[in-house]
């Protein structure tokens, strides 16, 4: 095929026009909208940048983004550990391994919202009684503090994800060569050893993929902070997904919304290039 | 030999504990859906005295789940067919052409995927109100729009081991590019179909932001219905969990039977 051929572009077409039409034809609409004044009901004048001067010194939009951050950094680095913690234990030649991966991967399976409901349920009731009957204080009232939903969500996001993760570096676990850790244990290498010199440089890639969807997962996240403390108490635990849906859908700002939602591209974007480029670099320094 | 032997052990026993953990929060859900409201306030962890269907049978109704179900499964289904039939074309297609336009429109596909949905969210919904098309179709060329970037180029990884020959001989033989692409061509692709249909199922069976956007009542798939639902019971927890664990059992099934292809799938898809 070459691009005089009409079948090129007849095969090209459909997924090109749907591309187009769902994410182009809207990103670059939604950033001229986003120099407006647009409501969603009214034609709309050009303001120039005085959204985005707004945005900054928008205390909600701010609290959000380090609320997010906060969460980002915490969740990364805890999936990421117990996400490698559970492939290490799963790729053991033990009886139940596979067993154990399938109940590790099956939240993910599931959707967030349905997922937030239940822990809801956890936080909130099985928490207190579990506390009411061993007389543990810091059960109770679980969700109903900043601190409590900023952990609640922490928690949730940790075991639904780390299944997710672990099924990553499972898959380059398996492909580290057997003969390199049995040299080593010829060699005198401890099982320490043996992941630190061995299987953890080989596993390299898997961390530029796992940190990258943990992060952009984070960022994301909407459905599973709706269902479970739906930005309580008093906004303070809503992450960006949820401060940009709700300046939109509650307050009709939607051209300010939008001036935050290109903020939000702009981060998304440049954490996710950053990421790819300086592993790629560590990679082939290794 | 004695200590590696008792190592693994170990090992097993705290990983069928962490297991047991991990399944917790199902647990709760299931034996608090069959307690009476007094039930799970006496006691939330045990088993229940004595089960009761009543909250499975109203929540049932209440979620108006066989047509919740069969929306659900109308949009999963109809995306799916239209991102695998367009997606495995399109990567065929730019896989085949060398140019350096045919690498361009493969890099503004991949582009696209850094595009999160909320910085496109507004104008979405606000263009596609305009032309009247916040309705299931709708919402099925949405997902098209956004599934096709990964589809695409899985699909077009994929193609790399499919030799250019097998092209040739079929010309030859005097077929033209959509007999190829559909005889031959896709049916040696069907792995790679499989890791497509997977990532996007799991995704678009769950997802609850798009279709609250653009779906009404009428047409609420299982997601929307159980947040409506939610909202009506958020003191009852009886009814709640019997709702939610109504919402899980399809997916449970699913996964019980098709769990290596899912496994396998959501492999490629991160690793590729």
């Amino acid at each position: 095929m070459n691009n005089r051929n009409l079948s090129f572009w007849l095969f090209l077409a459909p997924a090109l026009l749907a591309l187009t039409l769902v994410v182009f034809f809207p990103f670059i609409y939604g950033f001229i909208y986003s120099f407006t004044d647009w409501n969603g009901l009214t034609a709309s004048k050009f303001i120039g940048l005085a959204n985005y001067v707004e945005v900054f010194q928008d205390a909600e939009f701010l609290d959000a983004i380090v609320f997010t951050v906060l969460f980002a950094v915490v969740s990364i680095i805890l999936v990421n550990i117990l996400g490698l913690s559970l492939a290490l234990m799963v790729t053991q030649k033990i009886k139940s391994n596979n067993l154990l991966r399938t109940v590790f991967f099956m939240p993910n399976l599931i959707g967030g919202l349905i997922l937030g409901f239940i822990w809801q349920f956890i936080f909130v009731s099985a928490f207190s009684a579990i506390g009411d009957a061993l007389g543990i204080e810091a059960l109770q009232g679980w969700l109903s503090t900043t601190e409590t939903g900023f952990w609640g969500l922490v928690i949730l996001n940790v075991w639904q994800y780390a299944g997710y993760i672990m099924i990553i570096y499972i898959a380059y676990l398996q492909s580290v060569p057997q003969e390199l850790l049995e040299a080593a244990e010829i060699d005198g290498a401890s099982a320490f050893q043996r992941f630190w010199k061995v299987k953890f440089p080989l596993v390299a890639p898997a961390f530029t993929i796992s940190l990258f969807l943990t992060l952009s997962n984070a960022f994301k996240l909407y459905d599973q902070n709706l269902a479970l403390t739906n930005g309580g108490p008093f906004g303070s635990t809503q992450m960006l997904a949820m401060e940009i849906y709700n300046t939109a859908f509650s307050d009709y700002e939607m051209a300010y919304a939008q001036s935050k939602a290109v903020i939000f591209f702009i981060l998304v974007a440049a954490v996710a290039l950053t990421q790819v480029y300086y592993n790629k670099k560590r990679e082939v320094d290794l | 030999m004695q200590n590696k032997k008792r190592n693994k052990l170990l090992i097993e026993i705290s990983g069928l504990i962490l297991a047991i953990l991990w399944l917790t929060p199902f647990y709760l859900m299931v034996v608090n859906a069959f307690k009476t409201k007094k039930g799970i306030f006496s006691d939330i962890l045990g088993l229940p005295e004595e089960g009761t269907f009543e909250n499975f049978k109203q929540a049932f109704i209440d979620l108006d789940f066989i047509r919740s179900f069969f929306y659900s499964l109308f949009i999963s289904v109809g995306s799916l067919a239209l991102i695998i039939i367009f997606s495995s074309m399109a990567g065929y297609a730019l896989a085949r052409n060398k140019s350096k336009l045919s690498s361009g429109i493969f890099m503004v596909f991949v582009a696209a995927m850094l595009i999160p949905f909320q910085s496109v969210m507004i104008p979405l919904i606000s263009l596609f109100g305009q032309v009247e098309m916040l309705n299931p179709a709708g919402l099925i060329f949405m997902y098209l729009g956004f599934g096709s970037s990964l589809s695409i180029f899985l699909y077009h990884g994929a193609m790399a081991s499919i030799p250019v020959s097998l092209d040739e001989a079929a010309t030859i033989d005097g077929a033209n590019k959509w007999q190829i692409f559909w005889r031959i061509v896709f049916p040696m692709l069907k792995p790679i179909s499989v890791t497509v249909m997977i990532l996007n199922v799991i995704w678009i069976w769950n997802d609850y932001l798009l279709p609250s956007l653009v779906l009404s009542q009428e047409t609420a798939t299982i997601p929307l219905k159980m947040f409506f639902f939610f909202g009506q019971y958020t003191k009852q927890w009886h009814l709640a969990l019997a709702g939610l664990t109504i919402a899980i059992v399809p997916v449970i099934i699913v996964y019980f039977f098709a769990q290596k292809h899912i496994i396998k799938g959501v492999t490629d898809g991160a690793v590729k």
